[in-house]
């Protein structure tokens, strides 16, 4: 479902975890593994056959369809939480278990979960890098 | 949500802490998995042992001062150093502190200490149509494809938790539907030399997580039965380069006797002709460095085997590796013990190689900075190097790594890869 406002368009999504973010989007249609994909310092996309390498997603809207390989993803994540060089929320095509996961502990550890929304695979593939995005706590997305 | 008694048990901390707090994450994640139930595991493999920082470090000593303990046979990944060893390279006292650290609290939860990312190759590995929860992606792969076992992609943090809990989401490869084939891969003029050679088994796991990245692939037409060290590079391989948790591979593996008993009987809804042209871009797509230059040959991810020494150590048997070029083995505590007891690591220390135990150089930061050409005949090793360790791979068979090392520069027989043209 999106809906169109002015420059400003709505998408419908999933909430996979529940809260809000704002940010620029960083997208690519591309998985990509956290763990020897993710810099935990930096935030820097570090996956060097990756599309996104060189970009940093620290406080991005992260847009990735889902996490491939390694089941360390979570870890990595939870330690750039812990760090401050998270995304500031992730959009997907499905359900990601290794990105969920990791704010769910991040809840958990340190109170710093940050939101999750899935979105049909159409809607997903029209986010664009650079653009402006506000994941809302019913899953909205309002993109300008 | 439909909770069993023992599951509302350990929510309301009935149990102890540390199994309300896990049970309490894995409800949390019940639905994100997409359904509404969870059901028993009889073992678990825990990747959670990663140091991957202070976070990873906090979270199992949280756990393990909650008192946790794990309530079915749980085997450990690999550690963030090689516990006794850690000080011949150049790991950071505070990182070898902290992941030794880490170490203690998940011994002190009771689990087996393996240290190794080959669990299936000790004597702890499950058996088939076992339900169990296993980190790790070339693990899952494993127990998934060649042993049969039932494990889903379990995240690092979580698989822990289902240790603790004896239960997990009732979901996706824990049963029969889930565990069908979405892609056959036809093997399509594949010569048997090639199929015979250990450097196809990489080079296939890599393509088959390109090509169904997160399907589950029936490979078909296979000529020749592989070995386990050959079906484990496939698992490793296809978990790196894609999330390949389950393959069938047909007269292979088993539960696909039959390409129909891999599709449970329907149809494949995908059929992908998979030919040279296409193995030996996945072969190529694998190497990073151009030229000869070679500073190391890392050997042993997964973990070295005590048939990967017997292969090995024939090989440098007398012989020498050039002193500017590193040459290392990872394995586990248990294969290195065996392998000296048996006389193969003698010529291979003779031949000037390391070996290093409980972890690899991908999760333990210990290669120095000079080491920017390193070669490997592992798919997982060549894919994430250069963005773990900033290095460029060169990928090759057994042999080659070792002739290499010998001259001191990249030697690869390309043969088999240029046999027969295109499909």
């Amino acid at each position: 479902m999106q809906r169109e406002d002015g420059d400003m368009r709505t998408l419908q999504g999933e909430v996979i975890i529940e809260g809000r973010a704002e940010g620029q989007i960083l997208a690519s249609t591309e998985p990509l593994s956290f763990w020897g994909g993710y810099d935990q310092h930096t935030g820097e996309i570090i996956d060097r056959r990756h599309p996104l390498s060189g970009e940093n997603g620290s406080g991005r809207i992260l847009v990735l369809p889902f996490t491939r390989g390694s089941s360390t993803t979570t870890a990595i994540l939870l330690e750039s939480v812990r760090r401050g060089v998270a995304p500031a929320g992730i959009i997907t095509d499905r359900a990601d278990v290794f990105l969920a996961l990791a704010s769910v502990v991040a809840d958990e550890m340190y109170e710093g979960a940050f939101p999750m929304v899935a979105v049909d695979r159409d809607l997903f593939a029209t986010l664009r890098t650079g653009e402006s995005a506000r994941i809302l706590a019913d899953g909205r997305i309002e993109v300008a | 949500m439909v909770l069993s008694e023992f599951d509302k048990a350990l929510l309301a901390g009935e149990e102890g802490p540390a199994s309300q707090m896990a049970m309490r994450i894995l409800h949390r994640m019940l639905p994100v998995f997409g359904v509404d139930r969870f059901m028993d595991v009889e073992a678990a493999h825990i990747d959670s042992t990663v140091y991957m920082g202070v976070a990873t470090m906090e979270y199992a000593e949280r756990l393990a001062e909650l008192g946790a303990k794990v309530r079915v046979p749980a085997t450990l990944n690999v550690s963030g150093v090689d516990e006794h060893g850690w000080q011949e390279w150049e790991v950071p006292e505070e990182v070898a502190s902290n992941a030794t650290r880490q170490m203690r609290a998940y011994e002190a939860m009771g689990c087996i200490p393996t240290w190794t990312c080959a669990p299936y190759q000790t004597d702890h590995a499950p058996s088939f149509g076992q339900q169990i929860a296993a980190g790790e992606s070339n693990v899952i792969g494993y127990y998934n494809s060649v042993i049969g076992a039932r494990t889903e992609r379990y995240p690092d943090l979580l698989d822990i938790c289902a240790a603790i809990t004896a239960r997990v989401p009732a979901a996706g490869l824990h049963l029969d539907e889930g565990r069908k084939g979405t892609v056959l891969l036809r093997l399509t003029n594949v010569p048997t030399a090639l199929q015979e050679d250990d450097a196809f088994y990489p080079v296939l796991g890599h393509l088959i997580g390109r090509m169904a990245p997160d399907g589950i692939p029936v490979i078909e037409g296979m000529n020749v039965q592989p070995t386990n060290d050959q079906l484990k590079a496939v698992c490793a391989g296809g978990a790196s380069s894609g999330a390949i948790a389950l393959f069938h591979m047909v007269g292979v593996t088993p539960e696909a006797a039959t390409t129909k008993d891999a599709f449970l009987g329907d149809e494949p809804p995908r059929v992908v002709e998979v030919g040279m042209d296409e193995l030996r871009t996945s072969y190529q797509d694998l190497s990073t460095a151009q030229g000869e230059r070679l500073d190391m040959v890392v050997l042993g991810s997964p973990h070295f085997s005590i048939d990967e020494f017997k292969a090995l150590a024939p090989l440098v048997k007398g012989r020498r590796k050039a002193d500017e070029v590193d040459f290392l083995v990872t394995c586990s505590r248990t294969v290195r013990m065996i392998a000296d007891h048996v006389g193969l690591l003698e010529p291979i220390e003779a031949f000037g190689a390391k070996i290093t135990v409980d972890t690899c150089p991908l999760t333990s930061p210990m290669l120095p900075e000079r080491i920017k050409n390193l070669m490997t005949n592992s798919a997982k090793y060549a894919y994430y190097s250069p963005g773990l360790l900033g290095v460029d791979v060169i990928y090759g068979r057994l042999t080659d790594c070792v002739q290499s090392a010998i001259e001191g520069k990249v030697i690869r027989e390309e043969g088999p890869w240029n046999a027969a043209g295109g499909r």
